[in-house]
């Protein structure tokens, strides 16, 4: 190897941004799941053990939806940006975090996220429930297993769990919990229920 | 799903990324996913390609230790198709070494829950 890398030119990074152990290392992802400022990024931060990253993806479909109404034929393009964070869960395995944007139309990122996922935490704000029903509904879609985990940053009683089952639909053994995304413990404890029931799912 | 309305991926606001790929395309998404580790293979002896300055950027990032293909990208503001197909290449070229997700399966699901649930545990409390 080339020593004395050229600064500027590439990142530097700090052993503690590698992955420990990565020889032996199996890697798994989870998914942290919400419309549009539900407080995604920040449960990842909350428990990720690197600052976490975000990387952009360029989707381009034909608009023939929108441009041909105005004689345009061409194509739409949108930066998708998803934010990651890295979970060190022992000497075997490795969690990944994917923050992931709730919009319909990112079907490509999508696939890319919810292949080989453990399942889906699904942050929902009590005040905006009609919000999360687009991202639960492509979660079902595409077969994950998901809990519930009501962002109550303000402290704002949450309404009757009952209810909130009912607006969102859920089955009876969903699970349902209330946290804090910017809190460590609250985020672990809302990942460990997510991860339970995953594990009674499997039984 | 395929269908209507569904999306390519292309990244055609950059700086010609198919230059910085050499023209490659996609590799296969299983080899490359968003968790697959990856780090520099330890005998370099014979490099049969000139590499870009590009590529010898991530082999020098991957030099150090493992990174996820997702870790890679985010270090490296490139976006995430770019970064695929240049690992692809240096991978096929022997230059790193990839360590793809367990093929999944439901004794293995088992194994895999129980470890995060008890590690999670562990950490957390």
């Amino acid at each position: 190897m080339v020593s004395g890398p050229s600064l500027g030119e590439r990142p530097s990074l700090q052993s503690r941004d590698y992955v420990a152990g990565g020889a032996s290392q199996t890697a798994v992802k989870i998914l942290v799941v919400g419309h549009f400022a539900v407080g995604k990024t920040t449960f990842i931060g909350s428990i990720s053990e690197i600052e976490p990253l975000s990387t952009e993806e360029t989707m381009t479909r034909a608009a023939q939806d929108v441009d041909d109404l105005k004689g345009v034929r061409g194509k739409t393009t949108t930066t998708v940006a998803m934010d990651f964070g890295r979970l060190t869960i022992s000497d075997r395995v490795v969690l990944y975090l994917f923050g992931t944007p709730g919009q319909v139309r990112f079907v490509q990122m999508w696939e890319d996220m919810a292949r080989g996922a453990l399942g889906a935490l699904v942050l929902v704000d009590p005040e905006r429930l009609a919000d999360s029903f687009a991202v639960i509904d492509l979660i079902e879609q595409y077969g994950l297993d998901y809990a519930i985990a009501v962002n109550n940053f303000d402290g704002n009683p949450v309404r009757a769990e009952a209810a909130l089952r009912e607006a969102l639909d859920l089955l009876d053994d969903t699970p349902v919990v209330t946290c804090d995304a910017r809190d460590e413990q609250s985020s672990a404890a809302a990942l460990t229920t997510l991860v339970s029931y995953l594990l009674a799912r499997v039984g | 799903m395929n269908g209507p309305g569904d999306f390519e991926l292309e990244a055609t606001e950059l700086v010609r990324p198919y230059v910085i790929t050499k023209g490659r395309g996609l590799p296969d998404d299983d080899q490359l996913s968003l968790i697959t580790l990856v780090t520099a293979a330890p005998e370099q002896v014979q490099r049969p390609l000139r590499l870009s300055p590009e590529e010898q950027r991530l082999l020098d990032l991957c030099s150090a230790g493992y990174l996820s293909v997702a870790e890679i990208a985010g270090h490296t503001r490139l976006p995430l198709g770019v970064v695929r197909i240049m690992l692809a290449g240096l991978t096929e070229a022997g230059y790193l070494i990839t360590r793809p997700p367990v093929a999944r399966a439901r004794l293995a699901d088992k194994e895999l829950l129980e470890e995060v649930l008890s590690g999670l545990r562990a950490k957390f409390g």
